[in-house]
Order: structure tokens, then sequence, then C-alpha cells
């Protein structure tokens, strides 16, 4: 089988000098997971263990299998805005008792664990791969409920989450949740509308109203323990099916209850062995460059991505800014679809859209490797059609019925971000590199086209063109494009699942197919493959 | 001969079907319920189930034993040591079925069974006796200290040391006691106990042609509890006009009980090369390796051919003597905790011997074997045979060093320190040799602070790789990656009575971050093959070998042992066992409860005594409480671990006793 060559020379200035400019921004990448994992700093922390419980992560590492792997989705979720990064809760892949399963866990150091717009978007976008991927959810809950001064930006949005819960219950996937500590008001019903509820002895508090509320309510007299303590759910309302001696039990019943799940994957299983890349995947930090004007051959990334680093190129000699081809990740198949030299042209496009339906024909998983500019502006390409070109491979990708995963490698503008599956196409699975930059357009032609239009503006009214100004402007709207285009930006806003590390890719990728598999992987039918 | 029946069990009918099997003598073994898939079993060419456990219902049983020999086809019984080996009337029986008897005359092994009769005759044949009574009145005569001795004894049951007047009346009840259980004899005598003196013992042969010789002596002083676990031949303390003296003795008290085939006549020696004659055991010895390593004879060959009423050969009529030889008995008993017994599936039993020349093993028991609590805990005799006595010491430390025994716990360690102790070095061995020694450190884990960290690290690796092998989704992702690490991989060992946690983590190229305990170790972690691990620690590479049973995990290395049993992350609370619960030591019947439920009680007092390997060991209370809960009756059977009872400590300041 074709084997892709290694190319890279670790001598070369140019290696070096990205690999140190790669390496600076995961640096900083790392600096803000620290800040997301240090939850509500020490002080919250602090108080939060002498109450003799555990953190949100230790809680979530004591569930998982031992030496499983865990991926955390969104964990820069928040970034930059007024809500800390993290948005309070962890949300992530593991395995529990041999199965995918997607964690959800209040972080009660963080304003009580309370739910603010950003928690309510990562916790919707777990919600979301969940039911795509027909993972199991389990809820490590204490939560003290909405952030009541932005209510308004949850109450109504919010409530979805419990309708998702159900939903995803009637579409037989299970969802379990183990009460730590409190979960009232709305968060009542996380619980309410699960499967399986465990609720931790002393701890736990699920209830509609609180005392003082009933009390205003009603005039009757309670305490918390009536109300909704885990022995009065666990023997007399029967919310809970489950009572907890601890944390560590509500823990190991959880397990137990995934254990009995009798989950089987409905995607056919991987290859039972399979070789691993020829070449380091270290060596993309050097290959990658920053400057997003600088091309790089995706070949390169695949050598170090793909089983074996065995790629059979498709159409090689055609349209060859777009390199596509079949290889196999930990053991699945996969179409490939990498951008090589950024712009899309008609060739690309037909060539993208013939891969996409052969693809479908066989059920195999497609990865888009996006590093484009966007489809080819001008004159000539305009009468030459560009528009259906790309419409057609952009309507491909929508009616696409294999699993998608996105990586963003480099740019991602305008609508070759659409035809390269981007996050408004829903791909199962959307991860960016830290140097990676997305917006309609690149932020200099942004502002150029703004300054254009300004002119011709001025120019029709017979007005003078404040030169001064257009240059400030410019140069405010290019900082602005440039910071909202920037991979931190963009996760935060959750436009994707995560930054990654670049060599991260090849087993974040695996754990991806993996959890794709859990459903049915059938391509498309209908017409016979159009010739291209 | 033709067919030849061992009425015995583990190594020594291995060791005697081995000489048969050479002479061309088909093998028969007999074999108890517990004994059924021991390798002994599955040596013989035939092999006679004895129904039941207990030696009383299979191996004492001189009926059953013949009927096997019958129906098996054998002509000839071969008793081993212990059991009926020294039973004139099992004896008796065999020839009386028209069967060879591979041993002494009945009657020869009748005088020397009482050890009285044994001690009248040697002083009538002119042989140095220790002074004796027969009666408690005479202990002011015998002079202390002094040793009840049960008359039908052996092998140290029923013998206990009295150091002045006063004690002398539990001695006896106790000695008493345990010979009528052991022996059906509750007789015993009282002798004059020599301290700090050498037990040196000197192998006889005979033939029916009036034939009598001394193979030399061997020296067995260093002893646990009257039970040999040290000998060697030839003694330090003998020299060759001492060994002529005695082999002369020897052969006076062979020759005056009539004895034919192999024997040995014990003596007591002290520093001024003084002896006096203990008793004769009229059998193979299980100590027989050394002397056939340093004459170059085949001792069961030998009483094959005498059997047959042959004449001793010419080699073993005029004996030479090359070298120096040292046997080790391996035990399954923890001598770091008063030597109880240890039973369970031998996860593990390797002593390489491999090719090395003068390494021998007489082993009962191999990897997957069931040490029963029947029988004796011996596991198997490594004998090392060299030019010198240092050279066989060295020899014999380095192969139980390098050997991996797991599932029960050995006195391996203990043996090995021996070997290496700079008295046993200069020869300085006596009976008291372990009561001046601190045993409990001498038995304690080989592995130092640098090792048990290695050990440790290993195990969470076996661990670690055994989650990922096991896995079944995701497994060929990396072992434990995270895309944003908040905490590391841990994994909690309990190692006797301490717990070690080791703390990891993986980096994306796979380099290990391991701490033990907190304090981070530079370790590598090399791919190998299921079963070991190689690790480099502080730049030394070594391979560590790897056994994992449920949740016990056993590490072998050239640096020593380790069994840890893993901490369950997420126990079930149901089945944490209270504070204050008494746990059986070791499975074993109750052979009486002292205490009732309620019953306040002081620290130490005793609770529960039971019985396990043919001794008594008590169960006391740990503090001053009362007893809340008592699980047992006597007679009751129980297992390893079993709660017998629950005592509420009381509390400090004197108030109710409340359960802690």
């Amino acid at each position: 089988m074709p084997v892709l060559p290694d190319r890279v020379d670790r001598d070369a200035p140019d290696y070096g000098a990205r690999r140190a400019a790669l390496l600076e921004l995961l640096a900083e990448h790392d600096r803000q997971l620290a800040i997301a994992n240090a939850g509500g700093g020490e002080k919250y922390v602090e108080r939060h263990r002498s109450r003799g419980k555990l953190l949100a992560r230790e809680r979530i590492e004591l569930l998982l299998d031992p030496d499983s792997p865990f991926l955390e989705l969104s964990p820069l979720a928040a970034w930059g805005t007024d809500y800390p990064v993290g948005a309070s809760v962890v949300t992530g892949i593991g395995v529990v008792e041999n199965t995918e399963v997607m964690v959800v866990a209040n972080d009660p150091t963080v304003r009580g664990g309370a739910v603010n717009p950003y928690t309510a978007r990562r916790q919707g976008r777990a919600a979301q791969i969940a039911a795509e991927n027909r993972l199991p959810v389990v809820n490590l809950v204490e939560s003290g409920g909405a952030d009541l001064p932005t209510q308004s930006e949850i109450f109504i949005p919010g409530g979805r989450g419990f309708r998702d819960l159900t939903r995803k219950s009637a579409a037989a996937i299970p969802t379990i949740s183990l009460v730590f500590g409190n979960s009232t008001a709305g968060g009542a019903y996380i619980p309410g509308m699960s499967d399986y509820v465990v609720m931790v002895e002393g701890r736990a508090k699920v209830f509609l109203g609180g005392p003082p509320l009933v009390k205003m309510a009603t005039g009757e007299e309670s305490d918390d323990e009536e109300l909704g303590g885990a022995e009065m759910h666990a023997r007399t309302s029967g919310l809970a099916d489950y009572l907890a001696r601890d944390e560590y039990d509500a823990i190991r019943l959880g397990r137990q209850i995934v254990r009995r799940l009798n989950r089987h994957k409905l995607g056919p299983p991987p290859a039972p062995s399979y070789a691993e890349p020829r070449y380091d995947i270290d060596d993309l930090l050097g290959v990658v460059p920053t400057d997003l004007r600088e091309p790089f051959d995706p070949r390169d990334v695949l050598a170090r991505i793909l089983d074996g680093s065995e790629f059979d190129e498709f159409k090689p000699l055609y349209g060859a800014s777009l390199v596509t081809g079949f290889g196999q990740l930990h053991g699945y198949p996969v179409g490939i679809l990498a951008n090589a030299r950024g712009v899309l042209f008609a060739e690309e496009s037909e060539k993208a859209t013939q891969f996409i339906q052969l693809a479908n024909q066989s059920d195999i998983p497609l990865i888009f490797c996006q590093n484009t500019t966007g489809y080819m502006v001008g004159k000539d390409y305009e009468q030459r059609g560009i528009i259906k070109a790309g419409a057609q491979m952009i309507n491909a990708v929508s009616n696409s019925d294999v699993p998608h995963l996105t990586i963003t490698m480099g740019a991602s503008y305008g609508a070759g971000n659409y035809g390269m599956c981007g996050r408004a196409y829903d791909p199962r699975f959307l991860f960016t590199w830290p140097n990676a930059k997305s917006a309609v357009m690149g932020p200099a032609q942004l502002a150029g086209v703004l300054s254009i239009v300004a002119r011709a503006s001025a120019q029709a009214r017979g007005k003078d063109y404040d030169e001064a100004g257009d240059a400030a402007m410019r140069e405010l709207v290019e900082t602005q494009i440039e910071a909202e285009s920037k991979a931190l930006f963009l996760t935060a806003r959750l436009y994707d699942d995560g930054i990654i590390d670049p060599r991260d890719t090849r087993t974040v990728l695996g754990l991806a197919l993996s959890v794709a598999h859990n459903q049915p992987v059938q391509g498309r039918r209908g017409y016979g493959v159009f010739r291209m | 001969m033709r067919s030849l029946l061992v009425a015995n069990r583990g190594e020594i009918a291995r060791r005697v079907f081995r000489t048969a099997r050479e002479m061309g003598i088909a093998t028969v073994a007999v074999f108890s319920d517990a004994d059924a898939d021991l390798p002994f079993v599955r040596d013989a060419d035939a092999a006679v189930r004895l129904p039941g456990n207990d030696p009383g219902d299979t191996y004492l049983r001189g009926d059953l034993i013949v009927g096997a020999a019958r129906r098996a086809g054998a002509d000839a019984v071969h008793p081993g040591y212990g059991f009926l080996s020294e039973n004139a009337e099992f004896a008796q029986q065999v020839l009386d079925a028209g069967l060879t008897w591979v041993g002494p005359p009945p009657a020869a092994i009748a005088s020397m069974g009482s050890k009285l009769e044994a001690k009248r005759m040697m002083r009538a044949a002119g042989v140095p006796t220790l002074p004796w009574s027969e009666d408690d009145s005479g202990a002011a005569d015998v002079g202390y200290p002094l040793l009840v001795k049960a008359s039908a004894g052996g092998g140290g049951r029923g013998m206990r040391i009295v150091r002045s007047p006063d004690d002398l009346a539990v001695a006896l009840e106790s000695a008493r006691r345990e010979a009528a259980g052991a022996f059906g004899d509750a007789t015993v005598f009282l002798e004059r106990y020599v301290d700090a003196a050498r037990h040196v013992e000197v192998q006889v042969m005979a033939d029916n042609h009036g034939n009598v010789v001394s193979l030399f002596e061997r020296e067995c002083s260093i002893q646990r509890r009257h039970q040999k676990i040290v000998e060697e031949a030839p003694s330090t303390a003998v020299d060759p006009s001492l060994r002529a003296r005695m082999g002369e003795a020897a052969v006076a008290a062979a020759r005056a009980v009539g004895y034919v085939g192999a024997g040995t006549v014990e003596f007591v020696l002290t520093a001024d090369g003084s002896y006096w004659f203990l008793e004769m055991n009229t059998r193979l010895q299980v100590e027989h390796p050394v002397t056939e390593a340093i004459t170059g004879l085949d001792l069961v060959r030998l009483q094959l051919t005498v059997a047959q009423r042959q004449p001793l050969p010419p080699e073993a009529l005029t004996p030479t003597m090359t070298g120096h030889a040292i046997e080790v008995r391996l035990y399954a008993e923890d001598a770091e905790h008063g030597f109880l017994p240890s039973t369970g599936l031998l996860r593990e039993f390797d002593v390489p011997t491999g090719d090395a020349t003068g390494l021998r093993l007489d082993s009962g028991v191999e990897t997957g074997s069931v040490v029963s609590r029947h029988y004796d805990p011996m596991l198997a005799k490594v004998i090392a045979h060299a030019p010198t006595r240092a050279e066989a010491a060295a020899r014999l430390a380095s192969a139980l060093r390098r050997s991996s025994l797991q599932g029960v716990t050995t006195n391996r360690d203990l043996l090995t320190r021996i070997l290496g102790e700079p008295e046993f070095l200069a020869g300085s061995t006596d009976t008291a040799y372990l009561d001046r020694h601190d045993v409990a450190a001498m038995a304690g884990s080989l592995l130092d602070p640098v090792g048990r960290r290695a050990h440790a690290v290993a195990a969470a690796m076996a661990v670690q790789a055994a989650h990922r092998r096991e896995a079944t989704v995701v497994a060929g992702l990396p072992s434990g990656w995270r895309n944003n690490p908040s905490q590391p991989q841990e994994v909690q060992l309990v190692d006797g009575s301490t717990t070690v946690s080791v703390d990891y983590r993986f980096d994306r190229s796979g380099r290990l971050d391991v701490s033990v305990d907190g304090e981070p170790v530079d370790a590598e972690l090399h791919p190998g093959a299921t079963g070991t691990v190689t690790l480099s620690i502080d730049g030394v590479r070594r391979s560590y070998g790897i056994g994992i049973t449920g949740s016990i995990v056993d590490v072998s290395s050239a640096l020593g042992t380790s069994s840890y049993q893993l901490l369950d992350r997420l126990p079930d609370p149901a089945a944490t066992v209270t504070a204050g619960s008494l746990v059986a030591p070791m499975p074993g019947a109750v052979v009486r409860v002292l205490v009732e439920v309620g019953d306040l009680v002081v620290a130490q007092q005793p609770l529960v005594v039971l019985e396990a390997m043919k001794m008594e060991h008590t169960v006391a209370s740990p503090a001053a409480g009362s007893v809340v809960e008592l699980n047992v009756a006597a007679g009751q059977q129980v297992d390893a671990g079993m709660v017998l009872a629950v005592v509420a400590a009381e509390d400090t300041d004197g108030e109710a006793p409340a359960a802690r």
C-alpha cells in the first residue's frame, strides 16, 4: 500500500521557528486550561474540600475506567467573556465499564456550580454530541441552579436541557444522575428526567422549593432534609433509586449502573490490530506555520496521523489544491479531504463532491482538514460558475450521512468553511489547532472592503474622504476581526469542541471515530455517484 | 522389586519415585483428596486415592495403604519420612501382606520408637546419654533446664523446654495434650536440656549381611520450634577424630538394635566436644540430600538395594566426602509473625536451579499447586554443594534470592539472610541460633527502600498495562490520555500493613512521570512482554516478573519479592470490616471460645483459640472493651480473614464501651 514519505527537514530554520511559535501558542492554551482547572480558585476549592467533598474532575477521574482516555470537550468555554473560563461545568467523553459515556459534571467551586449562559451552551453541546452518537450520559450533579442575574438568558433556552434528557431516554440512550449536593428548583429536573438516580446520603438536596420559598408560598414549616434529602428520596418519594453512603459510593453505584446498561455499538468494530504511523507526530509542530499565508502540505500531517502512514490518494492529478484519499485511523477506515493550497477552485469542488459521494457509497467516515481561504473569486471564475461548483460541494457535505470529523488546521475563511464542513454543517466533532483562524474573510481584506465601500459612498455624496479617519477605522476593524478570528475566541463561543494540541490529533480523531461508531455508519444512497 | 508404592506425599514421594524410575521399578502413589492435583500424584505410574484429608483418614491408614499396594500391583512399600515411617505395626502389616518393606525390621523401629526404651538400650551399649526421668518427681535429679518430650514423638511436637520448677506443671499438661493429639500416646518424659548446643546427627546404613557403616555427620542446629530449617554436611564443629568417634557410636547404636537400612543417630554436641545420644530416626531423613551431595551416594538407591537383601556396594562401604553441602527447607509460613503457617494457591513457584551445577531442588509443589492446611507446610528443599562452605552458602542464597515464590508467605527471606549472616558464615551455629537473632528482622523482606519503590512502580505499571489490555473500547489509545490533564492516575497497593501510593502519567511522547508516596522516581518504562515490566530506574535497567491474580499483584526481581493487594478505589461499604473485628490469622479449626457476647475484656485477653497445622494459636483482644459480636463456636472450621469476634473498645476516659 502507498506509504507517505517523511519529507520533514528537522534541521531547517523554518522548522525550529514554527515549532517555537506553536509551542508559545500551546503554552498560552495551557495557561488558560490551568485557570479553568483551578475552578473557583483556592479559597473555594479549600472550602469544598473541607466539607469532605471531591472536586468535579476528581469525581470524573474516579468514575472512569483506570488508565482509559478522557476527552474533555469545550474546556475553554466562556474564555474572554464575563463568565469564568470553563463555564462552571466539565463535559467530556470517557470510558466507564468499557462503555463510552458523556460525562457532565458541575463545578461547585465556581459560584456554587450555578448555570450561566455559557454553562447552558457547554451542556447543550454535550447533550447534542451524546444524542448524535448514542452516548449514555452521566451527570455528576451539584449546582445551585440558574445564575439568577442572568436568568433572562437561561430560563427559556435552559428548559431545553430537561427536554433533551427525556428525548434521549426516548431514544433508548440511558441517562444517569449522581447527585452530590444541591440540585434544586429547575435543577431538580435533572435527576427528575434521568433514567437512574443516585443520591449521596446527607448531601444531596433535591427539591423544587427550599424552606424559605415553601414558607412564603404556603406558610408550611419544613427543613432541607424533609423537602429533598437523599434518605427521603430513597425511602419516601422514590426519586432516588440508590442511596449512596458517600461520594465514592455514589461513583461506585454509577459504575455499577453503567456496567448493566448492556450497551452495544451499532457501527462496525475497528480492525483488531493496526500499525502506528511511521513518523513522530511531534514533527507537526515544525510543519505547521503560524503565519496562515504560508501554505503547508497536508500529506505531512496525514503521514503522522494515519495507521502505518498509509494513504491511498484519490484523483491526485486533478484539483491538486485539495487532497482526497482513503486511509485508516486507529483501525477505522476514513476518507480524507484536506486543503493543500488554501483556495478552492471549481476542480477542487467537483473532486470533493465526487469523493464525498464515494465515501457515502462505502459507508466510510470523512475527516475534513481545513486550511482554506475560500472559493476563488474573480470575473473569470464567476463566469465559469464557481458558485455552482461550490454549491455542489456544499450540497454534498450537507447531505452526506457518514460521520464527519473536522480539524481546523489553519485558515477557515468564507464559504470554504462551509464546504469543508464547518460548525454550521454539524460535523460530529470539530477541533481546532491553536494557530487556526476563522472568519468570513481575512481582517485586512475585510477592513479594505469596508474602506472601498465607504470611499465609494463618500464619492457618491460628493464629499471628501477622511483619509485619517479611514486609516483609523481600518486599523480598528483589522484588530477586532483579528481578535475575533482567533482560536481562543472561537472555542470560547463553542464554535468548536475544543482547541487541541496538534500532537493529540491522531488520538482525538481515534476517540471521536470510536464514539461515532456507537451509531450505525451508513452513507447516503439514492442516485449513483455523479462523475464530476 | 518390580513396583514400589510410596506411603507418603509431596517432595519425598517424588524423590523416591525418581530413583525407583532410574532403577526400572514402577511407581505407585497414594493421595488424599487435598493432594489430588499435586505433582507427586502425576509423577507416579499409578496412583490410588485415600478418601478424605485428615492424616488419620489417609496417610496414617496402614490398612488402606496395603490395600492400595495390592490393587495397584505394588510389591514393595517405601514409607518416606513422617506418617507411618516409624510405625512398627505398619511395617509388620506390610511384611504380613507379603510385600517388601523398605525400612528397618519392625523390632528395630519399635525399640527406637520408644524414646525411653531407646535410651536404656543405648546406655547399655555404651553410647553416651543425657540424664532423664520417666516421671515428674525426677525433675530435680534431671536438673534444669529440662525438656519435656513425648515418648512417641518427633518433629518437635509435644516438646517443651522448662527452665524452672514453677513452669513444669503447665508444660507437662500441654505437652501431654499435644502428644495425645499428635501421636495417640500421651506419655512424656523429662530429659536434661543442653542450652546452646549443636544438633549433630550421623547417617548410618546397614544391610542384611552384617555391614553397618557411618556416612558421616550432618549438622542441623538451626531450628525454629525444634523444627530444622538449615542443615549441612559436614559439621563445622566436627574434626576427623570426633567424626570417627561419633561414627563409631552411631554404628554401635545401630548394631544394638539389629538395624537394617538407612537410619540416623542424633546427638547433642557441646563446644567442648562432648556428645550425647538423643534418639535414632529409623527412616530416611528430610535432610538426606546433604549427605548424598558430599558422598556422591544415592541413599534411596541404597535403601532399595538393602531392601532386596543385597549387600551394600563398595562405594557405600568405604565412603568418602567431598566439599560442603547446605540444605534449606522452604516452608509456607510467616517467619516474620511467629511462623504462622500460610496456605493457599501458589501463584508462582520458581526456584532457578537451572543448569547451575551444585544446586538441587526437591520440591513437592509447582506453580498452581494449592498448599492445604492439612499437612506439613514444607514446600521444598533447596540444596547447594560446593568445594567450600562459603561458596555453598553463597550459591544457595543466590538461588533463593532469584526465586519467585508467590501466593503464600514463605520463609525464603529468613533463609536467605541466615545464609549471609556473619555468625552462620563463621560456623557458630547451635540450637539457640534463632533465639539469639531477631527473627522478625531477618525474616523481613529482602527489599531495601530503593527496591520497594522500584517494585511499587513495576506493580503500578503492570496494573496499568493490564487495564489497557483488558479494555474493549479505544484500547489502542495511549494509556490514561487526557487532552486537559488535571491529575495523575493513582494506584494504591497494600503491602502487608502499609499502603503505597503510586501516581503516574504518561506525557504525549510516552515518557513516564511517576512518584511513589509523593516522591518522584526517575523511571523510564520500556516495552516488554506480558508478565514482565522492564524499567530503568535512576538509569539502571531491570526486568520485573509480574503475576496478577484478581486484585493481587506479585512482583519478583533480583532485588527480592513483593506481593501487593490492589486497593479498590471504590469499595462497597457493605463489604468493609467493622473496626475492632478480629479475623482468623489463618485457616484452621476453632478449639475453644473463651468469652461470650457482652463480656468485658482487657487488652491481650485471649478470646478464641484456633488450631491450624497442629499448632494452637490464640486470638487476643487488641484493647480493653466489650465483646459485641462472636461469630464462631468450638469445632468450627474457619478460613483466613473470617471475622471471629468484634470487640468494641472502651473509651479511654472510662465511660461505657463504644464501638470505634
